[in-house]
């Protein structure tokens, strides 16, 4: 039988990730997103992070903070649209951005979590996204080969956790976190909540606990 | 007189039939929700996860799990539905979604779309753009005629394509235009604008003739 994982502060889950790795970190304009991880992030000082999300929120919220404490080396997201730091930081050279259309990042994610070798997609056909990628018929149609992504550590948001790490996600707060915990070698899930193991019904865990590595302790 | 938006968004919510999965684009289109008639009913989807997108909550009632693609707090309708993203793109790119409407930098003869960038400007990146114009069953471009004087509709698009695909409908607040394998053609004039005015607001060649009918806004 597992044991019951223990939950633990977000600044020990923060001194496990080393400068310079390739974080997947779930959450859209910061909402589904390990906020209490990234603030520990932060505090510690980390440095040259690869960031893989689907956007880097606004400036004081959620990655956004990543971004203007000069976290962040290399930040691959559809999105950027929302924070003016980011786009500053990518005019001045501090910092890199590879941007991929939605559907094709969390599929990417999603190959690599899933021990799929690529992804053909018909998105980004005929535009700058196909740069430099194989294009490949199937059946009379064009599609782009997409490699898959996977990171160090996925820093996962959910609304219930229990101590076996299973995981139930809230509304639009599901996004990316329950794709990207199946795609990191690490994975840390930070719950508003802890139950006793039995309290989440089998029908509505979306993340199972034997992915989860690491918990952090409930938000209050 | 209606303004330019309220011209656009009434004439696209024309298009929304009972039934269908429809994504609306932040800005402009979200518009189109308010103009549907009373007795249809349809699904909003927001690719950020739910089908069943609800109206902006009443202050104090917002849950912060619960936003629009834009990031602005809404509610989800009786019987809704929320996703993850691997859910959402599937359902836009598998050809589940019936319609999304967009807003466009330009449009050009072939019908092809550039709605995401405009190099050395303006990089926002694509979010999920792509995808809803490769995938969607119905793409519908809801913009201004034209940008500070300049033609939006255009022989050949300049900056950068969304995809390269056929988009079904241009409406805006001057004209509905239809892209064709043969090229553009003018479907409708707004109440008052004559096909010149349109022609004038237009750089790309447009078809259909002298006698073209106007829209009707109810």
């Amino acid at each position: 039988m597992r044991n019951a994982m223990k939950a633990h502060k977000a600044e020990e889950a923060a001194a496990l990730i080393p400068d310079g790795a390739i974080l997947l970190i779930g959450g859209f304009m910061a909402v589904g997103t390990p906020v209490r991880l990234i603030d520990a992030l932060v505090a510690r000082g980390a440095r040259d992070l690869t960031i893989v999300a689907n956007d880097t929120a606004m400036p004081g919220k959620g990655i956004g903070k990543l971004i203007s404490a000069g976290a962040v080396r290399k930040a691959i997201v559809s999105h950027i649209g929302l924070n003016p730091e980011t786009q500053k930081k990518l005019i001045a050279g501090e910092i890199e951005v590879e941007l991929v259309p939605q559907g094709t990042l969390v599929e990417r994610i999603r190959a690599g979590g899933v021990g799929l070798g690529g992804v053909l997609t018909a998105t980004g056909i005929g535009t700058l996204v196909a740069d430099g990628k194989q294009i490949v018929e199937i059946d009379g149609r064009a599609f782009l080969l997409e490699k898959p992504i996977r990171g160090d550590f996925a820093l996962i948001a959910a609304r219930q956790a229990d101590y076996y790490g299973n995981l139930e996600y809230s509304l639009t707060a599901h996004n990316f976190n329950p794709i990207m915990a199946l795609a990191a070698d690490t994975v840390i899930a930070e719950p508003q909540m802890i139950v006793p193991v039995g309290v989440i019904a089998p029908d509505a865990v979306k993340t199972p606990g034997v992915l989860v590595d690491y918990l952090l302790e409930r938000a209050v | 007189m209606l303004d330019a938006k309220e011209i656009v968004a009434r004439r696209v919510a024309q298009e929304v039939k009972a039934g269908m999965l429809v994504n609306l684009g932040i800005g402009l289109p979200s518009l189109v929700a308010s103009y549907l008639p009373k007795d249809i009913h349809v699904f909003f989807q927001a690719e950020n996860g739910v089908i069943g997108l609800g109206a902006r909550p009443p202050e104090g009632m917002e849950d912060p799990d619960l936003t629009d693609a834009g990031g602005s707090f809404v509610t989800a309708v009786p019987g809704a539905a929320s996703i993850d993203s691997a859910m959402s793109f599937g359902l836009i790119r598998g050809g589940h979604l019936d319609m999304t409407v967009l807003g466009g930098l330009q449009v050009d003869e072939r019908g092809y779309l550039a709605n995401w960038m405009v190099p050395g400007k303006m990089v926002p990146g694509m979010g999920g753009a792509m995808d809803l114009v490769a995938g969607a069953k119905r793409v519908i471009v809801a913009m201004t005629h034209t940008a500070k004087g300049e033609a939006k509709i255009v022989p050949r698009c300049t900056l950068p394509l969304t995809a390269a695909r056929r988009v079904s409908l241009i409406v805006t607040e001057l004209a509905v235009i239809e892209p064709t394998a043969e090229g553009l053609v003018l479907r409708e004039r707004s109440p008052g604008v004559t096909v010149e005015q349109i022609t004038a607001a237009t750089s790309a060649r447009l078809r259909g003739g002298t006698d073209v009918p106007e829209m009707v806004l109810d």
